[in-house]
C-alpha cells in the first residue's frame, strides 16, 4: 500500500467531512498555499467557547483537502481556547503518514485558517521541533 | 514515402549526461522537466570543470597571460553564442537568467522611452517574468498595461495584435517565442514585421525556444530577445539578452559600477562600449564558458536534428495521453504547432499529487502554476502536470510516464 496515499486519505478526499458554508457563523478565514494554489476556507461557530460547528470549503490536492477534513472531525466541539494552540505536531499526528518537506504545508493549511480566524495570526504553525 | 533517418532509429544521446545514469529509489531516472530546467551534458561539466581548475582568472582587467586567457574564453564563448542564435556579438549581453535579460528592458529601456500615452501589449499566455516587469515598468511611467487572448487551443489572434496596433498607442510588444505551459509556438517573426509596421518595439522571451528549436534572431528582427542558458543544457546563472545594437547604443545603462564604465571623474562617468556598458561588475566568467560549451554541444546534435526528435516525443506523448481516459491536455493539438511539452490535467487527481505519485515511480515532471497564474486563470484550474522534453529524452520516456499516469489512476480509482 502506499504510504501517502493510504485509503483513508483518499477516503476523505473524495468525500470530505464538514464540507461547505455554514450561515451564521463567527470567525471565519481564508488560506492560500502559494505552492500547488490550495486554497482553505472555514468558517466557525461559537457556543459557550467551544466549537459549536464548523465547515471548510476550498480546493487542493488530496493532502490538503484529507488533512482538513480528518481536522475537523476533532474540531467541532473542542474549547476555542485550545483550538487556537493546536501545533503542527497535533495535526501530522492526526495524519499519521510522513510528510516530505515540501507537501508539510498542504498538510497544514486547514490549521492556518483556523489559527488565523481565531487568533488574528496568519502565520504557517509550527510544531515542537520546528 | 520517404523515410528519414530519424524514424529509423531514434536518437539517442543519454550517455552525455551522467545524472541519466542515475536511479531514484531503485527506478532509473526519467528526466521529464527540461522544460523548468535541463540536464548538462559532460561537456559542459568538463568545460566549467577545467575554467576553474587551470584557467580561473578576472578578465577585462589582467595584464599576465593567465588572465589575457580567461579573457580570451569568455569573449570567445560569447562569439559562440551570439553566433549560435544567429546574433551580433557586440549586441548580446550577458545577464544572470532570462527574467534578468527582460527587466534589463524593462529598466533602461522603458522607464526612458514610456510615456503615460503608451501602451505595451503582453500576452495571456505569459511567464511571470515577462508580465511582471511590465506591470512594474508602466506603473512607474503611467503607461497602459494591455493584454493579448489566447484562443481555446491556445493560440494568439494576430487580427486582434492588428487591432491593437492600430490604436497607435502601443510602444512594445512582450512574447513569448514558445509558451511554457502550453507550448504554443508564436509567429514571431510576423508578429515583429507588424508591431515594426506599427512603430512599436518587440521583445521576444525565448526562454523555451531556444533550447529546443533553430532560433535565428537576426531573421526574426525583434529588437529584443531573452533566452537564459540552464534551460539550454548550460549551467544557472547565466541569461543572455540579444538585441538591436542601435537600440542597445540609444539606451541608458542599467546596473552600475565597475566594467560597465569608460572613464569615471567625481562628477560623472562615460560608458564602456557594447557589450560591456550593460555588464557591470564581474561576470559570470565560468557560467559562460559552460554556455559556450553547451551551444556547442547543440550545435553539433544539430537544432533541425533536435526540434525533430522532441516533436516526435512529443507527437508520441499527445497520442498516447489521449488515448487514456479522464485526461485534458491543454494548448494546441498537433506536435507541429507546439515546442517539446505537454500539460495536461488528470480529472480527480490534483497535479502535486499527480507529480508525487510520478516521482516515486522516477518520472520528473513539473505540477505547479508554472509562473503563469494569469493563464491558469484563463485555463480554469489552479495549476496543471507538464512532461517537457529534450535531446536527451526516448520514447521509453513518454512509456514510464504513461504507466505511471495510469498506476496513479489507480490509486485514486
Ligand atoms: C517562458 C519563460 N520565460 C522566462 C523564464 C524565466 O527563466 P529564468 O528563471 O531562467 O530567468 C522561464 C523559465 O521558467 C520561462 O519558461
Amino acid at each position: 500500500m502506499d504510504d501517502l496515499y493510504r485509503d483513508f486519505i483518499l477516503e476523505h478526499y473524495k468525500r470530505p467531512r464538514n464540507f461547505g458554508e455554514l450561515e451564521p457563523h463567527d470567525l471565519e478565514a481564508h488560506e492560500y498555499n502559494p505552492l500547488c494554489g490550495d486554497e482553505i476556507g472555514v468558517q466557525i461557530k461559537v457556543a459557550d467557547g467551544k466549537i459549536a460547528d464548523l465547515r471548510f470549503n476550498g480546493h487542493g490536492c488530496a493532502i490538503s483537502q484529507a488533512a482538513a477534513s480528518i481536522a475537523t472531525e476533532e474540531l467541532i466541539g473542542m474549547d476555542v481556547e485550545e483550538a487556537a494552540k493546536l501545533d503542527a505536531d497535533w495535526m501530522l499526528a492526526l495524519l499519521g503518514i510522513d510528510i516530505s518537506a515540501t507537501r508539510r504545508k498542504c498538510a497544514l493549511l486547514l490549521l492556518k485558517a483556523l489559527r488565523h480566524a481565531i487568533t488574528g495570526d496568519g502565520s504557517w504553525p509550527v510544531g515542537a521541533t520546528d | 514515402m520517404t523515410t528519414t533517418a530519424s524514424t529509423m532509429t531514434e536518437l539517442d544521446v543519454r550517455a552525455d549526461f551522467p545524472i541519466l545514469s542515475r536511479k531514484i529509489g531503485g527506478k532509473r531516472l526519467v528526466y521529464l522537466d527540461s522544460s523548468n530546467t535541463s540536464q548538462k551534458p559532460e561537456r559542459v561539466i568538463a568545460a566549467i570543470d577545467d575554467y576553474y581548475r587551470n584557467r580561473n582568472a578576472n578578465i577585462h582587467r589582467g595584464v599576465y597571460p593567465l588572465a589575457v586567457e580567461a579573457d580570451a574564453l569568455f569573449e570567445a564563448a560569447r562569439e559562440r553564442i551570439a553566433a549560435f542564435t544567429g546574433g551580433e556579438a557586440r549586441a548580446t549581453i550577458f545577464t544572470a537568467n532570462a527574467t534578468a535579460a527582460i527587466n534589463l528592458v524593462a529598466y533602461s529601456w522603458a522607464r526612458a522611452s514610456l510615456t503615460p500615452q503608451d501602451a505595451v501589449l503582453v500576452t495571456e499566455m505569459e511567464h511571470h517574468a515577462n508580465i511582471v516587469p511590465w506591470q512594474l515598468a508602466t506603473a512607474a511611467t503611467g503607461a497602459q498595461l494591455r493584454w493579448l487572448d489566447i484562443d481555446e487551443q491556445g493560440l494568439l489572434s494576430l487580427d486582434q495584435l492588428d487591432a491593437e496596433l492600430a490604436t497607435g498607442d502601443v510602444k512594445l510588444v512582450a512574447v513569448a517565442h514558445v509558451s511554457n505551459v502550453l507550448g504554443t509556438i508564436n509567429p514571431v517573426k510576423e508578429i515583429v514585421r507588424r508591431a515594426h509596421d506599427a512603430g512599436a518595439r518587440v521583445l521576444i522571451d525565448g526562454a523555451q525556444a531556444v533550447p529546443q528549436m533553430p532560433v535565428d534572431v537576426g531573421t526574426i528582427g525583434a529588437d529584443f530577445y531573452a533566452w537564459t542558458g540552464h534551460k539550454a543544457l548550460g549551467p544557472t546563472g547565466i541569461g543572455v539578452l540579444q538585441a538591436d545594437a542601435a537600440v542597445l547604443e540609444q539606451m541608458p545603462p542599467f546596473l552600475a559600477g565597475g566594467d560597465m564604465i569608460e572613464r569615471v571623474t567625481r562628477e560623472r562617468s562615460t560608458w564602456n562600449e557594447l557589450p560591456w556598458k550593460f555588464e557591470a561588475g564581474t561576470s559570470m566568467i565560468a557560467e559562460a564558458v559552460g554556455l559556450g560549451a553547451a551551444v556547442d554541444y547543440l550545435a553539433a546534435l544539430g537544432m533541425t536534428r533536435a526540434r525533430e526528435h522532441e516533436r516526435m516525443l512529443t507527437a508520441y506523448a499527445l497520442e498516447q495521453l489521449s488515448a487514456l481516459d479522464g485526461i485534458q491536455i491543454h494548448g494546441p493539438l498537433t506536435a507541429d504547432a507546439r515546442g517539446g511539452l505537454v500539460s495536461f490535467s488528470v480529472d480527480g487527481i490534483h497535479p502535486h499529487d499527480l507529480a508525487e505519485l510520478l516521482g516515486r515511480e522516477g518520472v520528473c515532471v513539473r505540477a505547479s502554476h508554472h509562473c503563469a497564474q494569469p493563464l491558469m486563470a484563463k485555463l480554469g484550474v489552479p495549476a496543471t502536470t507538464r512532461a517537457s522534453f529534450a535531446a536527451y529524452n526516448v520514447s521509453e520516456d513518454v512509456d514510464a510516464l504513461i504507466a505511471a499516469v495510469r498506476s496513479a489512476q489507480r490509486i485514486f480509482a
